[in-house]
């Protein structure tokens, strides 16, 4: 797959097992600004972005160092706010129980749809991701405990670990925090971890990695079912956020919606699909207001994007800076 | 006579037939969107929105213009046939040289930017588009009433397919298609402006999307989103056939638009996704489709 | 902030001098789909239809300070309750109008009664806002799967359409529309033959209506809504089902809607709706005015949206501050409306509004003389008859 091959092949990713300088810098700035962002930005749409974020984040570890497209990510994301909810809300577990559950099933659902899809290549591993992905959603539409479209409402913001209340916009807003700069410090790590390393080879060149006595397919199952498990994790908490889950995240534009993101920021970058999330989500809550203005907006972003900006933005920056990012 | 599952032999074969009319467009969609990939290369996600483009334009002909069904069968998908070479020329054209997933991405992007635009200026609740007078009415045909048009739908489908398959596996300008297919680089040696060729192609390709617009303007509500959620149904019709197979697209899309009508009768909560299970079954046992070659 | 403006209200009430208009800022926010299937029926219309309320509610004249602002939730819960949140923390709205899509309007209902605000909600049709789910801040105006089911299915089985077979959009507003309706067919003497699902949303119902046909109902119902409607009533006339005898009922439709199939397709169809713009000289003036604005004719949902407003804006200025949602409802509640384009008026308990609601026939097209002359009215349904009855556990004025 040459997907990304472009950013990474100029600027290869520090082969070295401890966090670069410039990463630890730039991760310090932004947990600093994250920190104390909630009292300059309302903190329900932080909590959004940085749902996203991980979505996008954990999206970018299949595609960006695994090379491979999946069509059907919002299964994954949305199946997880669907169970996260159900479990919040009528087995009425606490939040960070919830979110596990969630992320659970996602990771189940990943390793299951994941065995099937990775025996086949580029385009038609694609579709295969969005035939299952088709699937889910009509499960999420048909079955008794996802509620149909008005998916599951009201799920009530219980207390973190049985103690502490979620009710306010702040507490919560901590709560999510760490569970998602957790999470992104932890696909962090598994991009730059040994098993990142064969990824990358895999990607680069898979005849190769098997010629060196990889067992590809199961990396490739491996990553895949990570991926999905932090999609879950994502999704899982914007049910808690919001308290509610709906059909909107296993539709398959939500799976249009984080390639964009990912694209934009750049794929296979570290910080690259945390941005993208955050300028399309913004973009999406600002230009409200204007309808059907929000779609073509999007087009045109995805059209440019193709077009004279493959690398994407920190891919830019990253080429610039000749340092990864 | 047998009865199939409490279902009585006239009522099944009514279903069939209307499964057949139904799978005329899945056929002529997912035949535009083989031939696009079989020599571009491109999965041409804007198929759908290309699809309402032509039955917009048919419906402008007849309201700004004052152009009827009959010469709108012809304008139309060369209208859009004509948009589409525009986007080849200007944008397509400069992802060949890259995998395949970019052509999927940015026809997906275009896909968005043609239905907002539609949408802003049209609004959604659809626009009426009369059935042409010569083929209001129907015939019946005992077991079922069947309109004219929607017979028309499958004749003219059936028409246009096999022309097409016709031209690319029997004719000699099909035979430089197809060989620029294999090796444009070399057909490119032997004098033949490929450049030229891969534009009236993805022209064509479209063209015929266009034409399915035009055919599906009187039977549904001409609105902007009535191309949004078929094109993954028809790219799944696509795959089923096998990735380039001009021939697996058509029966490919007959077949499943049956299938698709059997299964509104014995469980229609599952037509919508039906196609979806036959696709992953499909690319399970046998990934290059049912009529595609091994790669 | 809230509290203070609380308080000087109840200071003004307490020294007994009436609250001066002036001290009164109103922020509504109308949030509808504006891109997506109800763009037509809701979406710029009801902003217009609100900020022609505030105008004809003379607030600048009354020295009220009232802004309108509006956003598109694209029918996605959670980008409407992400919105409904913001407008009430951060920009400081006082109420939202319109929401249609139940699942959204859901959603936003609950926020509203958390953040204290009031929903006036004009375009959700689900019954579960003031049953199952209701709030002391909601206000339901328009109608409602239930008054549908009873104007549409009553009146049609009354007049010898006794056998029934549902075409139903496989989603929760059409089974919740399918099972009102059975009922109220069953009430009537009717018999229900058969029902097919369809998923939502279809393109090609010919197979579905093949079934309609082959079961022998003297009426086939439409229980699903927008594009779905039309195109299975635009095949139902191509497969000749219609002129077979088979009668159809739409059980959600909209003027829009009827326009966009035109009366050559879409006559004889019986359908229940609150509101129709030739009803009288009132409803004829004001929907000129609003088609002088938005080009089309306003639906029920856009007259919602207006005169919720209109006895929104009264309320408040009775109450003499925006400030307590429940307080506003309350108070809304407490009043008679003689509203212009509904008629008597009443907001129950629950919220639910009461008021009459009207079955209609599509002209046949040698009888309309416009484009949008496309109603007959058939017979008005009284609003008690109309709505469902109030659950006693949701009788908020009780409380």
């Amino acid at each position: 797959m040459a997907m990304a091959e472009k950013t990474t092949a100029t600027v290869p990713v520090s082969q070295t097992a401890g966090m670069p300088r410039l990463h630890k810098i730039i991760f310090a700035v932004l947990l600093a600004v994250l920190l104390v962002l909630p009292f300059f930005v309302y903190p329900v749409f932080a909590m959004k972005v940085m749902c996203f974020a991980l979505f996008a984040a954990a999206f970018n570890l299949l595609l960006g160092f695994g090379g491979l497209l999946s069509f059907g990510h919002a299964a994954y994301f949305g199946g997880a706010s669907y169970v996260a909810a159900h479990a919040a809300k009528v087995w009425g577990l606490t939040p960070e129980l919830s979110v596990l559950c969630g992320a659970a099933a996602a990771g189940v659902l990943g390793f299951a749809i994941g065995s099937l899809a990775i025996r086949r290549q580029g385009i038609y591993f694609a579709m295969v991701t969005l035939a299952f992905a088709q699937m889910v959603y009509f499960v999420a539409l048909q079955a008794e405990f996802t509620g149909g479209e008005d998916g599951i409402q009201s799920v009530p913001r219980g207390d973190l670990f049985g103690v502490i209340s979620l009710q306010n916009n702040i507490a919560l807003y901590f709560f999510v925090l760490a569970v998602t700069f957790g999470g992104i410090l932890f696909l962090y790590r598994i991009v730059h971890s040994p098993f990142g390393q064969v990824l990358k080879a895999i990607r680069e060149n898979e005849p190769r990695a098997v010629s060196l006595g990889y067992d590809v397919n199961r990396y490739k199952i491996i990553v895949f079912t990570l991926s999905a498990t932090m999609a879950g994790v994502a999704g899982a908490t914007k049910s808690q956020v919001f308290q509610l889950a709906s059909l909107t995240d296993v539709h398959w534009s939500m799976s249009g919606e984080v390639v964009l993101m990912t694209l934009l920021g750049g794929m296979g970058t570290i910080f690259g699909p945390l941005l993208g999330a955050g300028i399309i989500v913004t973009m999406q809550n600002y230009l409200a207001t204007f309808g059907a203005w929000v779609t073509i907006i999007q087009g045109v972003i995805f059209v440019i994007g193709v077009l004279a900006f493959r690398e994407g933005i920190i891919g830019v920056l990253s080429r610039w800076l000749k340092k990864p990012l | 006579m047998f009865e199939l599952l409490g279902i009585s032999p006239p009522v099944l074969m009514g279903q069939l037939l209307l499964g057949l009319i139904n799978g005329s467009f899945y056929a002529v969609l997912s035949l535009g969107l083989a031939v696009i990939f079989g020599l571009l290369n491109i999965i041409n996600f804007a198929h759908g929105a290309l699809y309402m483009m032509g039955a917009f334009v048919a419906w402008m002909l007849l309201n700004y213009v004052g152009i009827g069904y009959w010469p709108a069968l012809i304008l139309a998908p060369i209208i859009v046939g004509a948009f589409g070479i525009l986007l080849e020329r200007t944008m397509l054209s400069r992802l060949y040289h890259l995998d395949h997933l970019y052509g999927l991405l940015l026809t997906f992007g275009l896909a968005l930017i043609i239905q907002g635009l539609f949408r802003n200026y049209y609004g959604i609740s659809g626009l009426p588009y009369q059935i042409p007078e010569v083929l209001s009415g129907g015939q019946n045909l005992g077991f079922m009433f069947l309109p004219n048009y929607r017979g028309w739908v499958v004749v003219a489908s059936i028409i246009v397919c096999f022309g097409t398959w016709f031209m690319i596996e029997k004719t000699r300008l099909g035979a430089y298609l197809r060989a620029a297919t294999e090796n444009p680089v070399l057909v490119g040696a032997f004098g033949v402006n490929v450049p030229l060729m891969i534009m009236l192609t993805y022209g064509f390709g479209v063209a015929l999307a266009g034409f399915a617009g035009v055919l599906a303007a009187p039977i549904y509500s001409v609105n902007p989103n009535m191309g949004a959620d078929l094109i993954i149904v028809v790219f799944a019709v696509v795959v089923i056939g096998g990735m380039g197979s001009i021939m697996g697209a058509i029966l490919t899309g007959y077949l499943l638009g049956i299938i698709e009508g059997l299964t509104r009768v014995f469980y229609p909560e599952g037509s919508a996704v039906v196609i979806f299970v036959i696709m992953a079954i499909v690319l399970m046992i046998k990934p290059e489709g049912l009529f595609g070659r091994p790669a | 902030m809230r509290k203070f403006a609380i308080s000087a209200a109840a200071l003004a009430a307490m020294m007994g001098t009436p609250v001066l208009a002036q001290d009164i800022n109103v922020k509504l926010g109308v949030l509808n789909d504006r891109s997506g299937v109800y763009a037509d029926l809701s979406g710029e219309g009801s902003a217009v239809a609100t900020r022609m309320a505030v105008e004809d509610f003379g607030a600048a004249e009354k020295g009220m300070n009232v802004e309108v602002i509006s956003a598109d939730h694209q029918n996605k819960p959670d980008v409407g309750s992400n919105i409904a949140r913001e407008w009430y923390d951060v920009d400081g709205v006082n109420a939202i109008i319109d929401v249609p899509t139940s699942s959204v309007a859901l959603a936003v209902a609950d926020i509203t009664a958390e953040k204290n605000g009031v929903l006036l909600d004009s375009g959700a049709g689900s019954t579960v806002l003031t049953r199952e789910q209701c709030q002391p801040t909601t206000v339901h105006w328009t109608y409602d799967t239930a008054a549908l089911a009873n104007g549409t299915g009553g009146a049609v089985t009354n007049a010898g359409g006794e056998k029934w077979f549902f075409l139903t959009a496989d989603y929760a507003f059409g089974h919740s529309l399918e099972e009102n309706t059975m009922e109220v067919v069953k009430q009537n003497g009717g018999e229900v033959v058969g029902s097919v699902r369809h998923p939502f949303p279809s393109q090609d119902f010919s197979s579905f209506l093949l079934q309609a046909q082959g079961s022998g109902a003297d009426v086939i119902g439409l229980a699903n809504a927008g594009g779905d409607t039309v195109n299975a009533i635009k095949q139902a006339s191509e497969f000749g089902i219609t002129q077979a005898g088979q009668k159809l009922a739409a059980l959600l439709m909209f003027v829009t809607d009827v326009h966009s199939l035109g009366a050559e397709t879409a006559q004889g169809l019986n359908l229940t709706e609150a509101f129709y713009w030739d009803q009288n000289d009132t409803t004829r003036e004001w929907s000129a005015r609003f088609e002088e604005q938005m080009g089309s004719k306003p639906t029920m949902v856009h007259a919602g949206a207006y005169s919720a407003t209109m006895a929104y804006l009264e309320a408040v200025e009775a109450v003499g501050s925006a400030e307590d949602g429940r307080a506003v409802v309350a108070k809304m509640k407490e009043m008679d409306i003689d509203d212009p384009l509904f008629g008597k008026t009443k907001v129950r308990g629950d919220g639910r509004v009461i008021h009459d609601m009207y079955l209609f026939e599509v002209k046949a097209p040698g009888e309309s003389e416009g484009e949008w002359d496309l109603y007959n009215q058939v017979s008005t349904i009284s609003g008690d008859d109309a709505f469902l009855p109030m659950l006693d556990e949701c009788d908020f004025t009780k409380k």
